[in-house]
């Protein structure tokens, strides 16, 4: 009987020991956190896709609600949508962002730009950029081994079989920028939607002397300058031998994709044949080519 | 530890050595060295002479560069290298033969050496003189020793452990009392007593050649190496020879040793001695299918495509790659129309079927790449962590140590691409300590 009382009485005092002890603990490091965080976090998408230039969701939440308000911070995956959720949880208004989506600014395909030799290696673009130029020879263009695909947290990236160049899919991109980052030679870029989800870019970005380029790839910009001369808004610079369109200061004219000689200049989602445009584009490639957006 | 036994295929080593017709057009890149690029100091419509210099090194990483060719500057303008890169350049129209006055053409070899280390290296950045091992390093920095720090040991290497090449075997043959002169030159530049050649056991030739040349000279010593690849990497040489290991992260120089190729010590003999800048190397232009193999004495600013059209006519219609350099180390080259520069020391053409890359499998953890890897490093735990983008763990398995000899990739039973996957973490590793440093 003592054994068992004597057993009892040692775990009973060992016990409100370590109660008080831990109680003294928990006291010193005790953690306060907003549980307002929660509640942000759930508003979020979730999947950490790293757009907003946080660690991820949870990182995000933290951010928002130390911050109180929503100035300077976004979340590009959720868009508008999670913008309001947000707004209301913080009591703050939204910031107003234009929407925006990757584009790739290469038009090397296959047939464009033919391979003159052929890559054996690691399947990796950045790997692949570090050796040489690539298959077709041009130093700035795609080089179709997919980072910016693997980078795609929302599927919205895949790598046309036939074109060998990467393609966005309108719907399910967020603009999170994520394969912005992945892409070696910085050949994607956001832009914004723009109106009715239409743009104008220049899809190519290689900045040698325009005889150099053609040699590697048919549809290359060669810095001719006609799209600059022609842009009745100054929409349009070309430096290094390479024109770029500012997507703020353009407004869907098309003026310039119908003066580019090599079809570098690419309007996507206007109607086949527009009837009302001030300057009918010719219906031919460099005309809409939804397949490279 | 380590290394592995590719197949020879040492076929070019009965091929003397020949001169190689001059080209009508060449193009010299500025940056044919490791560090900065030269500045070009000619003007387009300039003549120039051979010898004469023409890109000039401004940096403190960067070397002298003269034209290998006398003609008319054509154009100053880039010029894509061998991978298709675009890089500084002087296009030069190759008029006739002419040499600077001061260069000694004459065969005599001129055996006495009387200027001062500190002349010998001032002599050495002026002649634009490099490393003709493969990496290019500048001669005179690397023969600038710290005064922190003690040369103990010189080593010549002329292992020449990659298959294939036999510039080394074929300068060893013809040039072994230069060989000599230059070893002794950079003996005194770094006033150690002894100077080591090491030399692979399958080359009994080159050995006995060297060993007779050697006897004559004061303080040089042939040492005859296992037959292994890499046996000619530096780290690996100096273990073979001294005993020594060269800790993670330092120079050779940290355990008292030099190491320069053979090729740049006949250089150096040239450079000193007959006032000869360095304007060409010995060129191997090799593979199974040729019908016939050679060793050039290739002036720099000559094409790949010059190469071709002269030693073979065309490239055989079965080539799988050209690579400049050996198989194991060498690169791919993807623009043929690109010149050939201070690095190159082959032009090695590989059939279809060898070039060939077996398909990729799972890694079974057998563990031959750690076997295999002579810096005993775990290529396999690289693969996986690369993968993975856990960078940072990787450079903390000192992934930087790697030598990027390949004998993992060549061991692999699961044909995994070790080396590629290792090569993209170094390069990210790096990435990340320069961004630390900012």
């Amino acid at each position: 009987m003592t054994e068992i009382l004597s057993a009892v009485l040692v775990l009973s005092i060992t016990g409100a020991i370590f109660a008080v002890v831990l109680y003294f603990v928990a006291q010193k490091f005790k953690v306060i956190e907003d549980p307002l965080i929660d509640v942000v976090a759930e508003a979020l998408p979730g999947a950490n896709c790293g757009g907003c230039g946080k660690a991820g969701c949870r990182a995000m939440a933290e951010a928002f609600v130390k911050q109180g308000n929503m100035d300077g911070l976004s979340c590009p995956a959720g868009g508008a949508e999670v913008a309001k959720k947000i707004a209301e949880i913080l009591g703050c208004t939204p910031e107003e962002k234009e929407p925006q989506v990757a584009v790739v600014r290469c038009n090397g395909s296959c047939a464009n730009a033919t391979a003159k030799t052929k890559y054996d290696g690691m399947r990796d673009c950045t790997f692949a950029n570090s050796l040489y130029s690539g298959e077709s020879g041009c130093a700035f263009g795609c080089l179709g081994l997919g980072n910016c695909a693997k980078a795609c947290q929302f599927d919205a990236l895949s790598l046309d079989p036939e074109t060998g160049l990467p393609v966005v899919n309108e719907e399910k991109c967020v603009a999170c920028g994520a394969c912005v980052k992945a892409c070696p030679r910085g050949i994607i870029e956001l832009r914004n939607k723009g109106k009715n989800n239409r743009r104008v870019f220049v899809a190519c970005r290689n900045k040698e002397k325009g005889a150099d380029a053609r040699k590697s790839c048919s549809a290359a910009c060669i810095g001719c300058g006609k799209c600059a001369k022609t842009c009745p808004f100054g929409a349009i610079t070309v430096e290094n031998n390479v024109a770029y369109i500012d997507f703020n200061v353009c407004k869907l004219c098309r003026k310039c994709v119908a003066e580019c000689p090599t079809g570098a200049i690419h309007a996507v989602n206007f109607p086949p044949k527009p009837a009302a445009a001030p300057t009918p584009a010719p219906a031919d490639e460099t005309g809409s080519n939804p397949k490279n957006e | 530890m380590g290394g592995v036994h590719p197949e020879e295929n040492k076929i070019s080593t009965a091929a003397a050595i020949e001169e190689f017709p001059l080209p009508k057009t060449a193009v010299i890149l500025m940056n044919q060295h490791l560090g900065a690029p030269a500045t070009p100091c000619v003007a387009k419509g300039d003549k120039v002479k051979v010898g004469q210099l023409v890109g000039k090194a401004e940096a403190f990483m960067c070397a002298n560069v003269h034209s290998p060719f006398s003609g008319t500057v054509a154009k100053i303008d880039t010029c894509k290298d061998a991978f298709g890169l675009a890089k500084p350049a002087i296009y030069i129209n190759v008029e006739g033969d002419e040499w600077e006055e001061s260069i000694d053409r004459t065969p005599d070899i001129v055996k006495e050496c009387t200027l001062e280390p500190k002349e010998i290296v001032d002599k050495l950045k002026a002649m634009g003189v490099v490393g003709l091992g493969g990496a290019t390093f500048p001669t005179h920095i690397k023969y600038s020793v710290p005064p922190d720090k003690k040369a103990e040991y010189l080593i010549i290497n002329a292992v020449e452990c990659e298959p294939y090449l036999t510039s080394d075997h074929r300068v060893m043959m013809e040039h072994a009392e230069e060989i000599c002169i230059g070893v002794s030159i950079l003996r005194k530049c770094l006033g150690v007593p002894k100077a080591y050649i090491g030399i692979e056991n399958n080359k009994p030739e080159p050995i006995a050649v060297m060993t007779d040349m050697a006897a004559k000279f004061e303080g040089i010593v042939v040492e005859p190496l296992k037959v292994k690849y890499p046996q000619g990497a530096e780290k690996q040489l100096i273990n073979a020879i001294t005993g020594r290991r060269v800790p993670s992260g330092k120079l050779p120089i940290d355990v008292g040793c030099v190491v320069s190729n053979v090729g740049t010590a006949y250089a150096v003999y040239e450079a000193i001695q007959k006032n000869k800048p360095l304007i060409e190397n010995i060129l191997t232009v090799t593979g199974k299918k040729l019908e016939k193999q050679h060793n050039y004495h290739v002036r720099f600013g000559t094409t790949y495509n010059d190469l071709i059209a002269h030693s073979m006519g065309s490239l055989p219609e079965t080539t799988g790659k050209v690579i400049s350099g050996g198989p194991m180390m060498g690169k791919a080259v993807s623009n043929l129309d690109a010149p050939t520069t201070k690095g190159a020391s082959s032009l090695l053409v590989i059939d279809e079927g060898e070039a060939v890359r077996a398909e990729e499998s799972n890694c079974i953890r057998c563990g031959k790449c750690m076997n295999a890897c002579p810096m005993g490093l775990e290529p396999y735990l690289f693969s996986a962590l690369v993968k993975n983008h856990r960078i940072e763990e990787a450079g903390a398995h000192n992934i930087l140590d790697c030598i990027e000899c390949g004998c993992c990739f060549f061991s692999c039973p699961a044909n995994k691409p070790l080396l590629d996957e290792i090569r993209l973490g170094k390069n990210l590793y790096r990435g990340i300590l320069m961004a630390k440093k900012k």
